[in-house]
């Protein structure tokens, strides 16, 4: 019978029909971090419980650490804690760590794929709603609370109801200075913050297909900000391509046999969706949020539209009728799981190239792994940011949530290439977000205001 | 371990928060989340909406020691955090009544004991209405039928079927139940190819 990826990677995973109603699902992959697990494991201890599959959960830390330095101990007394206290569980209950200073550190949602973790057909589990970001490869990736983390520990499984799925189709070019980023901003736009909630959210169209696994990524990661708590793309050629020699990938004839089981998972071509939407990639703009949550944006030439009682226009300063370009910026933060892998950095690099931060801007770029870092470093998109006056950091979630020393102050407004814009989000409650590509946070950091990239483009490839 | 106990009804004063999409970062700022316990978590719970409205509901004298939250649309998105939900509970919410939840957020709060019901958008605004009239009338919210009463109004609120019958049979901490046949979880594991190795 014809079905859906999610379907055929749900019914693989089933263990059993709990008394409950909802199903026992395999978590083939488990990935921890220092902020939702500390608890869990404490509650692991008082009912004497063990890991049950050790080998199939991987931690590391990324919320909290500093990315000016990373010595240790940290300066933040409660960082060093959270992180020695992760070290500690880890050694315990025989799991696999990675700790700041270590080569595979960093943010576990581009660890996880960077290392070949993440796979075709897995389901996959981490205590951090974007771990949706893992969909790209095909695989059914839930985020969890604390406790579900302490399930996946004990019982390598979770006690979930099935999702319905909507098929997104995206079909034709995009315009240059249109990104991914672009591209879920639109679809969250249209379909609503709220819109994604009970389904899985099945990316495809032959403008997905031709994208990199690091724009897939970025597409999959912000699923949960519509709502839906997973999406992926189907996997095919590009993704066995990304994944053949990573570290955590089946190697020599053993790839070749998971190439064919990925294969055989994908959606067939007559499977049957619970919804249908399709979006036309010529008709997407650059485009910024200027409200507060991920829904409310606006193409960067177009007049914001909506009801002026809205909470988000007294919060932002904005009026019904204004345009978001020319809003002047304080900060401008490239780094998070949606926009921080090397492809970002390098389009962020390309705009920046041969020009000064506006003098009123602190400007960041938080590389999302210390192998995006080094990538990074090897075609030296360092000197470029730092010679225009960016910080060149270590790597972290940083500013995505401000748990670390970066944050904004009072009202700054920040121009980011992460993925949420609530009140708050990026350390002072009254901050403001404006969500964007990065390649449009490398051209706000310049102007010292939101600008349309596409002005920059033409004098990058003139 | 200590079998969870059924959650049939819970009673109390209720405490209305309006607005839709409030999402997990303004019901627990992530600064909060800089600690290896829960602990201490009711002290912060909408802190910064509180500090920037004098007026927030959780300010407000008259809903202390209010039990039942009353919510609109689609509240708790946003992050997994539990931080969110064990801050509510912690404060003393047994249950919330709103239009909409996000689903991790709904989970989360289940696994601790903490029933969110969904209702329309009328019946829900005529409970914001009443508790915000009269603070001290008691809502009782009925985990079965899903009916939620204050005072002589009566509305039809619902839990997803897999929460309720959670919440009935006691089995709402899913842990046990997941490791009740544990060698069902091994089977599985032995044919997943990219376990055992391709
Ligand atoms: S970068 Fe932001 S969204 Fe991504 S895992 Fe870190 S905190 Fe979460």
């Amino acid at each position: 019978m014809a079905n859906t990826l999610f379907h055929k990677v749900w019914d693989t995973h089933t263990v059993r029909r709990l008394p409950s109603g909802q199903t026992q699902l395999f978590a083939g992959l488990h990935l921890i971090h220092e902020v939702t697990s500390p608890q869990a494991f404490d509650m692991l201890r008082q009912h004497g419980w063990r890991v049950a599959f050790p080998e199939r959960t991987f931690a590391t830390v990324d919320h909290i650490v500093p990315t000016s330095s990373q010595r240790r101990p940290f300066l933040d007394v409660m960082a060093e804690e959270m992180t020695v206290a992760l070290e500690r569980n880890c050694r315990e209950f025989g799991i696999p760590f990675w700790p700041p200073d270590h080569e595979n550190q960093g943010i576990v949602h581009v660890i996880g794929p960077e290392l070949g973790l993440t796979q075709p057909g897995m389901v996959i589990a981490c205590g951090d709603s974007h771990t949706s970001t893992h969909g790209a490869f095909g695989a059914i990736a839930f985020g969890i609370g604390t406790s579900q983390v302490r399930d996946v520990l004990a019982s390598q499984s979770l006690a979930l109801d099935p999702l319905k799925v909507r098929r997104i189709d995206v079909n034709g070019r995009l315009n240059p200075g249109v990104y991914a980023k672009d591209v879920i901003l639109t679809i969250i736009r249209r379909l609503g913050v709220r819109g994604g909630v009970g389904y899985a959210y099945e990316y495809g169209g032959d403008t997905i297909d031709r994208m990199s696994l690091e724009e897939r990524m970025t597409i999959c990661n912000m699923s949960i900000e519509g709502g839906a708590r997973a999406g992926y793309v189907n996997p095919d050629d590009t993704t066995f391509a990304f994944l053949k020699g990573r570290r955590f990938a089946p190697q020599g004839a053993a790839f070749d046999r998971a190439v064919a089981w990925w294969r055989s998972l994908a959606s067939d071509a007559n499977a049957g969706y619970d919804d249908r939407v399709g979006l036309t990639a010529g008709s997407i703009e650059p485009t910024v949020t200027w409200g507060i949550n991920p829904g409310q944006s606006v193409g960067v030439g177009e007049r914001i539209d909506g009801d002026a009682r809205d909470e988000a226009f007294a919060f932002m300063g904005f009026h019904p009728g204004d345009r978001v370009a020319g809003t002047k910026i304080d900060v401008a933060f490239i780094g998070s799981c949606t926009n921080s892998r090397l492809s970002d950095l390098e389009e962020a690099a390309r705009i920046v190239r041969g020009h000064k931060v506006a003098p009123h801007v602190k400007a960041l770029v938080v590389p999302g792994s210390r192998t995006v870092s080094q990538a990074a470093e090897a075609r030296g998109l360092h000197e470029i940011f730092r010679s225009a006056g960016f910080e060149w950091r270590g790597a972290g979630c940083s500013m995505c949530l401000a748990m670390n020393p970066d944050r904004l102050e009072g009202r700054q407004i920040c121009a980011s290439s992460s993925n949420r814009n609530f009140k708050g989000r990026q350390g002072s409650p009254t901050g403001r977000t404006l969500l964007m590509s990065p390649a449009m946070v490398a051209a706000a950091a310049i102007a010292g205001e939101v600008v349309d990239v596409r002005t920059m483009l033409d004098e990058v490839t003139a | 371990m200590s079998q969870a106990q059924a959650i049939l009804s819970v009673t109390g004063r209720g405490l209305p928060v309006r607005g839709d999409d409030i999402d997990t970062d303004r019901i627990m700022p992530a600064r909060f989340l800089k600690a290896v316990s829960f602990e201490g978590l009711e002290r912060h719970v909408f802190e910064d909406d509180r500090a920037a409205d004098p007026w927030h509901p959780f300010n407000d004298a008259r809903y202390k020691g209010a039990s039942i939250l009353v919510v609109n649309r689609n509240f708790g998105c946003g992050s997994s955090r539990e931080h969110a939900p064990q801050g509510l509970a912690r404060f003393g919410i047994a249950a919330v009544v709103g239009e909409s939840f996000s689903e991790i957020f709904q989970g989360n709060a289940a696994v601790m004991g903490l029933p969110c019901f969904a209702a329309d958008r009328e019946s829900i605004d005529r409970l914001q209405s009443i508790v915000e009239k009269t603070p001290e009338v008691t809502i009782t919210a009925d985990v079965q039928s899903g009916v939620v009463t204050a005072g002589d109004v009566r509305i039809r609120a619902s839990l997803p079927s897999a929460l309720r019958d959670a919440f009935v049979s006691g089995q709402w901490n899913p842990t046990a139940m997941l490791l009740d046949r544990f060698e069902e979880v091994r089977e599985v594991a032995t044919r997943l190819p990219y376990v055992t190795g391709f």
